[in-house]
């Protein structure tokens, strides 16, 4: 298991309990955030970005105190940050590691391509179907476009 | 309770489909009765539609029931800015059921999600267009006897067609072979292709009508239109290759029927009109019968 006192995750510090949110690219950093809403939340976040990664490039990481996720709201992440990887930590200590997956529908994050669609038009929550997990393919319950993920913008 | 609306073909089971065509039968038998009466439907056309709403308005008119409604966005509401969401919270308190054709893609799935009442999607868009598709495939039942083992052969516009990619869907249902005859640039989309090849359908493309004709049940003939080829030359050279003509049905299957969804430009030239091949014009009036089944089935009432 990986330790915390490893010098490389010093670059943000430590947290006595909460979550670690690891390897998300440094380049969908701020989606994460809107996606898990934490700029509206009171926890303790700290975050660093375009850290230096062995295999994902530019990354980013986020460290949030007190605060642990349900499965469904995590996965909503998957999204932007499909390599994402969670440190769940108490007392210092990561006591589980997971990973998170890209749900079998999607609703309210993101935004149809289609500019034709009544998403686009009205005030109405998007709703996919994810068709395809790798790469992402979402297909708009409305319009019945595929939303893929070159064209995926996060609302 | 949620209604029962119809926005996708797809969101009927074969055995609806059947029932709803076995339906739209009797009808055929007997197209004017009591059922609607008291019963008042709303034709919500946000972009004018002629032919469908009329097939619509007398369907219910046959049936004792009244229409009110608009013919387009223009004379309605719309034009003072009011959402969608607005008229049809408004229409449902009117009406026992809502024909809504709107050019915006999933307008129809939303308008059903809010409505109190049934939604029939009579067009949103380029997206689905279900009752057309049910007529045909009445059409093609009635016809041929049986939705099994038809050679289907889909002319035209295969690429942006939304008629043919309905009917390529519903008609995968059943055992079918589907010959695809189309320009280099309107081919038919490498997703229904692999829809088809995954059911492990066949299916035959080419560019000559003449090479596939004899082979047909169905010839399903729709419009090649200029303004969908990036290079005019490109239209001049192809626009006389997709064009039915009645010398070329000499050889065809007895009881091959010449479909088309109209309405025509010069597709189907009027020489085939008096062949017994041609069917477009009886298919229209089926469009009248399925959807009086189809209005029954959503309001419960057969
Ligand atoms: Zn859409």
């Amino acid at each position: 298991m990986k330790n915390v006192n490893d010098p490389k995750q010093l670059l943000v510090s430590a947290i006595e309990s909460g979550t670690v949110i690891d390897h998300i690219p440094a380049s969908t950093l701020f989606k994460v955030i809107k996606i898990l809403r934490l700029d509206r939340i009171q926890n303790q976040i700290t975050f660093g970005t375009n850290l230096e990664s062995k295999t994902d490039g530019k990354k980013a990481i986020i460290k949030i105190a007190g605060k642990f996720f349900e499965d469904d709201d995590i996965n909503r992440i998957a999204l932007v940050a499909p390599n994402a990887k969670l440190n769940i930590i108490r007392d210092y200590k990561v006591i589980e590691k997971r990973v998170v997956e890209v749900p079998d529908t999607i609703n309210a994050i993101a935004k149809c391509m289609n500019p034709k669609c009544i998403t686009n038009f009205e005030k109405v929550t998007t709703r996919f179907r994810v068709v395809s997990k790798k790469p992402v393919a979402l297909k708009c319950l409305y319009c019945e476009k595929i939303t893929d993920q070159e064209r995926l913008e996060i609302i | 309770m949620k209604p029962r609306s119809l926005v996708s073909i797809d969101d009927l089971t074969t055995g609806e489909i059947t029932k709803i065509l076995s339906l739209a039968a009797e009808f055929e038998e007997n197209p004017v009765q009591d059922i609607l009466r008291g019963k008042v439907v709303a034709t919500l056309f946000f972009e004018p539609s002629t032919r469908t709403r009329l097939s619509f308005e007398s369907a219910v008119n046959k049936l004792g029931g009244k229409v009110i409604g608009f013919t387009d966005s223009a004379s309605s509401s719309v034009t003072k800015g009011e959402t969608l969401n607005d008229t049809i919270r408004t229409v449902n308190n009117y009406v026992d059921l809502i024909v809504m054709r709107h050019p915006i893609e999933g307008s129809a799935r939303y308008a059903s999600e809010i409505s109190t009442v049934p939604v029939i999607n009579a067009g949103d868009g380029a997206n689905q267009h279900p009752t057309q598709t049910l007529l045909d495939l009445y059409s093609i039942l009635k016809t041929q006897g049986t939705l099994d083992n038809l050679n289907i052969c889909l002319v035209g516009d295969l690429k942006y067609g939304r008629t043919v990619h309905s009917l390529l869907m519903a008609m995968s249902r059943w055992k079918t072979s589907f010959n695809f005859v189309a320009p280099e640039e309107l081919m038919m989309p490498d997703e229904y292709k692999l829809y088809l090849r995954n059911l492990g359908l066949d299916y035959y493309e080419t560019p000559d009508l003449n090479e596939v004709i004899n082979m047909a049940d169905i010839i399903y003939m729709t419009r090649v239109q200029r303004e969908r080829f990036s290079d005019p030359m490109e239209y001049e050279k192809v626009k006389n290759a997709y064009v039915l003509h009645d010398h070329m049905l000499s050889d065809t299957k007895p009881g091959m029927k010449i479909l088309h969804p109209l309405p025509r430009v010069n597709e189907i030239s009027t020489d085939v009109d008096a062949n017994a091949k041609a069917y477009y014009f009886e298919q229209a009036l089926n469009g009248v019968y399925t959807r009086q089944a189809i209005i029954c089935t959503l309001l419960g009432l057969k």
